[in-house]
């Protein structure tokens, strides 16, 4: 009887049980880049992954774009959700549940990396399968590592340092080392180094998973922000990669289709489809029926409508709008310089109709711009099958306008050649007014003089607003709390206010300093 | 020659047993005369004619009988006497035996069938809601058999189960949830149960030691005696039911006049011409059948007992109702020269039932009351004529809260749950070894249930909006709770008893193996038509779910009696769970209980006012190992179902599979007790006084962590972090105020204290609050309660309101207590949910053939967040879109407030309640038409309660009102009938 004790698992394998094959090791590696894009192996109503938050609300990407877009001119809510307005009245604390969320989701990811890189050492891999599948896995491997690399640069990015974990590390309760921002840093740095080679050929791999492409823009992204990350300024670098981004074989959306402009055919719930896929180098993937969450871009196009106005549902593809974010004028203003209008600028798509521009009150979600940036429907203006509950639209992590503009703000940072940045620039705007890329226009262009770095600043909220990406940028050019620029709302005020400049990072949650004595709060929290 | 004659008879108890030492009396003489140990009796020299004969024993009521006496005869008068109260000599059950009550050195209670709750009970644990002291049972709420939360003691865990352990005639029942059944005690017939005792502190329960942290409550079924003559007995009630209490919420009118006054064009103009009380909609009054007939003696000298029961009961919710068929069959032949006892019990039952989407009673305490309940226009068609909040397209309005009414009916949600428990238990004293007995006890406890969620084509929640006008496509149907359990037992244990000179010992040695199977299989979602796929690709990844576990226990006991003096018991239990890895798996626990008898000290021997005295104290530890899963401490990977692809290379399908969180150090929570008590019994017992006082401390607690972020495959795990301490007096009196020939008034008033700390979390950092729990409304993910050290384990996490001169709470204002100049970070720790004091008191009067007893329960100190007046008290409510209003909780005119201020400590409320648990009226009518006795009573259940509480309970455990069912008042016609 005695032996009774030992009771496994009827359906749930053991790991013994879980790597027979290479396709065994494909439904895990599945499982990783779903970490992104889920909150639980039962789609968007299972048990949550990551607990002590709502499963939709502690979705990676949900969380991730909350603390990017939600903190700046670009985004507010209307939620009353615990925490969820400290974001963009930048007054957060240690004990914010949803900045909890973000961490744990990172480390989540993390550890599920861990384990297939550790269950995937070259002894493993020989000996659980054919010989001839071993490269393929190895492939699986380096993936994994990628998208450790970019969980821990969210790590860097929000937070500066943090728990260091590898797949040395056994899984269990014990506390890791904390690594400081440099220390994160250098490794991720070295990690896209190795993999820029390990990792599929540019445009060599099959949708959805990453390459050397991927690799190369991560690290563009990594040196951008090199001098807040490490001290070091780093464009060169960063103009480097971005240009091996450029030169892989990427291109734009340069075709309108009838329902969206060229531009907005990346946003669009065919976008895992050419010509979008063509330009998006790396996509997190969802799917109305099949890749279900309350958080990704079902969040992002059911959150910013308020199933008020029917017009509205229909152009976005949805029927529960949740009623939840807007942009400040901040933002639409950005799209009437030098002359232009969102008419001209086919990437300022804002619902106007029984919304006002001002906001008095941030819970009101008539008050201020909606965004239809997202939308659920297909290129054709088709709506998609199956419910509209959920959104089929992926979401961009690293699209080759990006890498653009990168390039431009190296150059506009003297580092890089300013003819091809402004080439660059300019390519991006005339895409955005609909032109031809390739020939020069006197509405569209800017001249070297105006390639400043401001400039590049506001061209990418006109680009990639909405994308994740604008509180990183501010960050990088002071602007995140500083005076230098506010916005309705900033801090907590109407007019907008400076906070103190300890809120460029996030501060680690309290509940990790209590259960890992070895970390370091950051400063002023 | 005087014209005399005799009397004499048999006095004897409910066991046909002879009681020796009763007085009988002959009424209005000084004739009389006592029983002899056979019970026999006789009176010699009794006048000729009519005469009474009264017949007493201390313990027993009173007995009297005519007699005609004839001059030269005996007339024969015998008698059976029920017994009244709790006797020393009793035998009380423990774990594997019983004993005296007298020998017990425990906190041990016991509560038999003439002292339950009467009237309505469905499930048996309220038959002794507010008998015992420190025992708390709290219903959550009026839906037929809606579970209770049972406390022994308060809260004894943090994540592990805190319930008792429920022995049913020998067998420890599974303890977890069978699907499609609230309450697994819902499926024993409370007419089956004889006697309830609860083993409250260690040096009691640690004989079972594996799963007793909660206490143990062992559960005696009725059952036949040796040489019993045949006897039928028909119980049946008629019950009726109403709302006890309601939500506040403005009526159509004021609602009306509300908006008009306040909202925008766009909102006034969403307002309808009825005037719903969509309360008044939603519930009903109720009607309840329960029939149970036994048939119960003896057959060649086997005693037998068969029963059978049926109850149909309707909840006041509309739709909601419950079945219940039970069949019961007891056997105990005695062979082998009576030296084998073989008992042989078998409890079956079907249960049906159809569930109500508690939801529907908070949405319709907020839904506009404008608006109709049914209403003619085309666009209503689909949605079966029930009017709903419809956006631009005819479709659902998204945010709009769905018609309750509508609701109810289109959801049809039903389970059919069967369950056995049975045992057969050999007991046999072996021939040649005066006093050694061997004892086996196999049993099973098996549970097979199926349950559908139907959901009509008319939903406004099933809406397809891919073809609305196809009623087979809209709507949806899924087989939900298919679970089939086993519970098998096997227990063996030696017991030899010895006596030499004044002093007898007594020891025992045995081995229990319990395996525990929960599987069943998993199911998809159909539409409407059964056949069509509401997720078109949607395939099972995981047929279903398999969890076994196993107990392995040895465990002894010795007691120690000398000269019925100085008492002691002593118990060592091993356990090992396969829910722990091997080298954790292994559990200890001993217990040491002494008692010193004092009433049997030569000092007392003799005093005739005190009857019983005795001292206790006893100490023992306790485990707990009932958390999570089977095999969570195991490495595993879980299968992604349909909804959870990742599609590569924009494949058709993609399903994943991905890493389990584990803890692999997970082991025992333990509990010590401490207790000391006193017992007292004064004027032959006549008033027996019980006071106890205890401290446990529970260690190494079976709590969900939060693990170092990176170091494992989850963010928090089960793991054995802290220390959780309750400490408490109880106190338990039995009177028995009036003893008279007609009049007999027995009360029963126990009282509780119990405070309620958690002493350690383990390693904290100083700026983490706790771990938060305690799911409010109000936006997604608030939560009122936490957890930190020197705090009760869920006290509330609030804000302290600031109110203004005239008594108003300010809006938005809190009193800064760390003087940091904001408000934001104020939380602090506030009161708790579970009362300090519960109290009970009970009366039993009888006059000749009327009785009269009623039951009323007090808890003191337990606060109840108003979430619903918290959610719904503000007048943003009315103002929250542009396309539909709700109601508010007229609390808004009390507070003002125009923003929900959910985290305010305004609605913290206190809840001290006291309730009249019920009251019966009822007359022994007799031998009437052939039977040997009837009875008739009326009951009224839950007739009042008392509490300045305004919400809808007070009585809520958690203590967060929200979407509660309201507890019913029932009232109930019953009649007992002997044949």
């Amino acid at each position: 009887c005695q032996k009774d004790l030992d009771q496994t698992p009827k359906y749930e394998p053991t790991p013994d049980k879980v790597y027979v094959n290479l396709a065994a090791y494909k439904s895990v590696l599945g499982k990783l880049y779903g970490g992104f894009a889920l909150t639980s192996l039962g789609g968007a109503n299972g048990d949550s992954d990551i607990k002590g938050i709502d499963g939709g609300t502690g979705n990676y990407l949900r969380q991730l774009w909350s603390a990017q877009e939600l903190t700046t001119d670009e985004a507010v809510v209307a939620w009353n959700d615990p925490g969820i307005q400290d974001w963009h009245n930048m007054n957060w604390d240690a004990n914010n549940p949803l900045l909890r969320g973000l961490y744990n989701r990172a480390y989540y990811e993390i550890s599920l990396c861990n384990e297939l890189i550790r269950e995937s050492s070259d002894d493993k891999l020989t000996s659980r399968l054919p010989s001839g599948d071993v490269a393929e896995a190895k492939r699986y491997r380096a993936e994994a590592r990628f998208l450790r690399a970019v969980s821990y640069m969210h790590v860097i990015d929000l937070f500066g340092g943090g728990p260091f974990v590898t797949e040395a590390n056994e899984v269990g309760v014990a506390a890791p080392p904390y690594n400081t921002r440099q220390q994160l840093y250098a490794f991720v740095e070295s990690e896209l180094l190795a993999l820029k080679s390990e990792l599929a050929p540019a445009r060599g791999n099959e949708f959805g998973r990453v390459d050397q492409a991927a690799a190369s823009g991560m690290l563009a992204r990594l040196y951008l922000n090199a001098e807040v990350y490490s001290g070091t300024p780093q464009y060169a670098k960063a103009a480097t990669e971005a240009q091996a981004v450029i030169n892989s074989g990427y291109s734009l959306v340069t075709q309108a289709s009838s329902a969206s402009s060229a531009y907005g055919r990346n946003f669009l719930a065919d976008n895992n489809l050419a010509p979008a896929s063509n330009e998006i180098i790396w996509s997190i993937l969802l799917d109305a029926t099949r890749t279900t969450t309350y958080g990704g871009t079902t969040f992002l196009v059911n959150g910013s409508t308020n199933g008020a106005s029917a017009g509205w549902q229909r152009y976005v593809g949805q029927t529960t709008g949740w009623g939840g974010m807007r942009a400040t004028r901040a933002l639409f203003d950005k799209f009437f310089l030098l002359g232009a209008d969102t008419t001209v600028d086919r990437r300022g798509r804002f619902w106007t109709r029984g919304q006002t521009l001002e906001i008095n009150d941030q819970s009101q979600f008539t008050q201020g711009v909606g965004v239809t940036k997202y939308r659920n429907i297909n290129s054709d203006g088709s709506l998609i099958v199956g419910s509209q509950n959920f959104s089929s639209v992926d979401f961009p992590m690293l699209r080759l306008s990006d890498m653009m503009l990168i390039y431009a703000e190296a150059a506009a940072r003297g580092a890089a050649a300013r003819a091809t940045g402004l080439e660059y620039v300019n390519k991006v705007r005339r895409r955005a007014f609909g032109l031809n890329i390739n020939a020069p226009s006197a509405a569209a262009d800017i001249t070297d003089a105006q390639m400043t770095t401001d400039f590049i600043l506001d061209e990418r909220a006109r680009e990639l607003h909405w994308e994740a990406q604008r509180r990183t940028d501010l960050v990088r050019h002071g602007k995140f709390t500083s005076a230098s620029y506010l916005w309705p709302w900033k801090g907590g005020v109407a007019a907008g206010r400076a906070v103190g400049d300890f809120r460029n990072l996030f501060p680690l949650p309290t509940s990790d300093l209590t259960a890992n004595p070895n970390l370091k709060q950051n400063t002023g929290y | 020659q005087a014209q005399t004659g005799t009397i004499s008879g048999r006095v004897t108890d409910g066991k046909n047993e002879g009681i020796p030492g009763a007085t009988v009396l002959i009424e209005g003489t000084s004739l009389g005369s006592s029983s002899n140990v056979d019970g026999t009796y006789s009176i010699q020299n009794v006048p000729a004619g009519p005469q009474t004969v009264v017949i007493s024993f201390v313990g027993y009521n009173s007995v009297r009988r005519p007699v005609t006496v004839v001059a030269g005869q005996n007339a024969e008068v015998s008698a059976s006497l029920a017994e009244n109260t709790t006797q020393l000599s009793e035998a009380v059950v423990v774990g594997y035996g019983t004993q005296r009550r007298q020998d017990i050195t425990g906190a041990v209670a016991t509560v038999d069938s003439r002292q339950f709750v009467q009237g309505q009970v469905t499930n048996s644990d309220q038959l002794i809601q507010g008998k015992v002291a420190g025992v708390s049972i709290t219903t959550s709420g009026g839906a037929p058999g809606a579970p209770s939360t049972v406390r022994i003691r308060g809260n004894s865990s943090l994540n592990a189960n805190s319930d008792p352990l429920y022995v049913i005639d020998g067998v420890p029942v599974d303890k977890n949830e069978i699907k499609g059944v609230s309450n697994p005690l819902t499926l024993i017939n409370p007419s089956d149960i004889e006697t309830f005792t609860v083993l409250k502190d260690a040096s009691a329960t640690a004989i079972y030691g594996n799963r007793a942290s909660g206490g143990v409550i062992l559960i005696t079924t009725k059952r036949g005696l040796k040489g019993e003559k045949l006897r039928v007995e028909l119980n049946s009630q008629l019950g009726v039911s109403t709302v006890a209490r309601r939500y506040e919420s403005l009526s159509a009118g004021e609602f009306r006049d509300l908006v008009t006054a306040n909202g925008a064009p766009a909102q006034i103009a969403t307002l309808g011409t009825a005037n719903t009380n969509w309360q008044n909609e939603i519930f009903r009054t109720a009607a309840t059948y329960d029939n149970t007939v036994s048939l119960i003696g003896s057959v060649a000298k086997v005693p037998f007992r068969v029963s059978y029961g049926n109850l149909y009961q309707e909840g006041i919710v509309i739709t909601n109702k419950l079945k219940r068929n039970t069949g019961s069959i007891s056997l105990s032949p005695m062979l082998l020269d009576d030296h084998l006892r073989i008992d042989i019990n078998a409890k079956g039952s079907v249960l049906d039932n159809r569930f109500a989407n508690y939801d529907q009673i908070g949405i319709a305490a907020f839904f506009d009351p404008t608006q109709p309940v049914r209403a003619s226009e085309a666009q209503f068609g689909r949605y079966g004529g029930y009017f709903q909040f419809l956006g631009p397209t005819g479709g659902p309005l998204g945010n709009a809260p769905g018609n309750p009414v509508a609701a109810l009916n289109n959801v049809n949600d039903i389970s059919t749950v069967k369950r056995l428990i049975g045992n057969v238990q050999f007991d046999y004293k072996v021939h040649g070894v005066d006093g050694l007995r061997a004892n086996l006890n196999l049993g099973l406890d098996i549970s097979r249930s199926k349950g559908s969620k139907d959901i009509s084509p008319a939903d406004f929640g099933g809406y397809n909006k891919d073809a609305p006008n196809n009623p087979g496509l809209n709507g949806s149907y899924t087989q939900s709770s298919v679970q089939d359990k086993d519970m098998n037992l096997l227990e063996a244990y030696l017991a030899y008893g010895k006596q030499f000179g004044g002093t007898k010992f007594d020891i025992q040695g045995g081995y229990a193996y319990q395996t525990f199977v929960d599987q069943g299989p998993n199911f998809l979602t159909y539409r409407s038509n059964r056949t069509t796929l509401v997720n078109p690709d949607a395939k099972l990844t995981v047929p279903g779910f398999y969890n076994k576990y196993v107990l392995v226990s040895y465990f002894s006991r010795a007691t120690v009696n000398v000269q019925d003096k100085y008492l002691l018991t002593a118990t060592l239990r091993n356990d090992r769970t396969s829910r722990f890895r091997n080298g954790y798996n292994s559990g200890w626990f001993p217990a040491l209980g002494l008692a010193w008898r004092v009433k049997g000290e030569s000092f007392l021997k003799d005093n005739t006012t005190i009857s019983e005295l005795k001292l206790r104290a006893g100490y023992g530890r306790t485990g707990q190992q009932e958390i999570g899963g089977a095999y969570d401490t195991q490495p595993r990977y879980a299968l992604g179902n349909s909804e959870a692809q990742y599609l590569f290379g924009n494949a058709a399908t993609g399903f994943i599979v991905g890493p389990l969180g584990y803890n692999a150090v997970l082991t025992w929570e333990t509990t010590n007790t401490l207790n000391a008590g006193l017992d007292l019994g004064f004027l032959d017992n006549r008033l027996t006084a019980t006071v106890d006082v205890y401290e446990r401390k529970a260690s190494d607690l079976l709590v969900e962590v939060n693990v170092p972020a990176g170091s494992n495959l989850v963010n928090r795990l089960n793991a054995n972090q802290g220390t959780l301490r309750n400490r408490g007096i109880e106190l338990g009196l039995n009177y028995g105020v009036i003893r008279s020939e007609n009049l007999n008034w027995d009360v029963n008033l126990n009282g509780a204290y119990n405070v309620n700390k958690i002493t350690s979390l383990g390693l904290q950092d100083a700026s983490f609050p706790g771990v938060q729990l305690g799911d409010i409304g109000g936006g997604t993910g608030n939560q009122i309660q936490i957890r930190s050290v020197g705090f009760p384990t869920d006290a509330f996490y609030v804000r302290q309101q600031v109110y203004g001169p005239d008594g108003r709470p300010v809006e938005g204002v809190y009193v800064d207590r760390n003087g940091n100049g904001t408000t934001t970070d104020d939380f602090y720790r506030y009161k708790q949910p579970s009362p300090l004091v519960t109290l009970g008191f009970s009366s039993n009067v009888t006059y000749k053939k009327l009785f009269l007893a009623f039951t009323l329960r007090s808890n003191l100190g337990n606060y109840v967040y108003n979430a619903n007046a918290a959610d719904r008290g503000t007048y943003a409510n009315a103002q929250a879109s542009t396309l539909f209003v709700n109601n508010l909780s007229p609390d808004v005119r009390n507070t003002g407030f125009t923003r929900q201020q959910l985290f305010s400590d305004y609605y913290v409320q206190n809840a001290s309640f006291l309730r009249c648990q019920n009251i019966s009226l009822g007359y022994n009518v007799g031998k009437v038409l052939g039977a040997s006795s009837l009875r008739i009573t009326g009951n009224v259940q839950n007739p009042f309660i008392i509490t300045k509480y305004k919400g809808v309970e007070p009585e809520i455990n958690g203590g967060i009102d929200r979407n509660f069912y309201p507890v019913a008042r029932t009232y109930t016609l019953g009649i007992a009938l002997g044949i």
